[in-house]
């Protein structure tokens, strides 16, 4: 039926829960995705996955149909991630399995060593949760800077200077540890 | 910090925790959960006013400057 589906967005506004099924089965990919680049633990991300879609359904009546919903679901599982990233501060961050169990498209280079690798993922875990999304999904998963800002609600110019400000921080824990990059 | 050694921590990054593949997908259907989740929060339900707390702690904060200072009052009314 084209046309119920093309009025899936505004019934969803209304609180209809079959238009908010059929939005989470075109989206829970994308979001699930989204979010294991932030928090890079599967289990983890699977649950913020259903607190992200619990938080746009409350949210239903505050979402407008004209604009596209993944943006908009975008930022509520980044902040998601974040809350939970900020929760799990005090813990110790990410073992050598840890990294080995994240699914990945590409293999690790050989000329940098195995605990250089590790001592970096750890030293990573150890920045501001703030720093830490922006330099993860525009270094390493390499998102355009506006689709960072946006889902993090900050402007392209603040996600610039949170990279680099990972960047530096980053580099001086490394020394700290006695890797010189 | 120059532009050599901002590449090199970035590829050492990009190394150390190395992308997600963009074909990955939840291990399970996520959508029973979601409902189980929105039915045990009675406060999702459509149609029920929605109770900011943000607008409660702007109204204390007028409330309290109110009392605190109410040769104010008047000038406020003035504006309103």
């Amino acid at each position: 039926m084209p046309e119920r589906s093309e009025n899936v967005p505004n019934r969803f506004r209304l609180g209809d829960l079959d238009a908010f099924e059929a939005l989470f089965r075109e989206h829970q990919r994308s979001v699930y995705g989204w979010i294991l680049r932030i928090v890079r633990d599967p289990a983890a991300a699977e649950d913020l996955t259903i607190e992200t879609f619990w938080r746009i359904h409350r949210a239903h009546d505050r979402f407008e149909p004209a604009r596209a919903f993944e943006p908009w679901a975008r930022r509520i599982a980044t902040r998601a991630a974040l809350d939970w990233l900020r929760a799990r501060r005090s813990e110790s961050g990410f073992t050598d399995q840890d990294v080995a169990d994240l699914p990945s498209k590409s293999a690790p280079d050989p000329g940098i060593a195995a605990e250089v690798r590790l001592k970096t993922a750890q030293a990573f875990a150890r920045l501001p949760p703030g720093l830490r999304v922006a330099a993860v999904l525009s270094v390493i998963e390499e998102q355009p800077h506006k689709d960072v800002a946006a889902a993090l609600g900050i402007s392209v110019g603040a996600v610039k200077l949170r990279v680099f400000r990972a960047i530096r921080l980053l580099r001086k824990d490394l020394l700290q540890q006695g890797i010189t990059p | 910090m120059n532009k050599q050694e901002e590449g090199r921590i970035k590829q050492i990054l990009r190394e150390s925790l190395p992308p997600v593949d963009p074909a990955v997908e939840p291990a399970r259907d996520l959508w029973p959960a979601v409902l189980r989740r929105i039915d045990a929060d009675p406060a999702a339900a459509p149609g029920l006013p929605r109770q900011n707390w943000f607008d409660w702690a702007l109204l204390a904060g007028l409330v309290v400057f109110a009392v605190s200072f109410p040769a104010t009052i008047p000038v406020f009314l003035y504006y309103l």
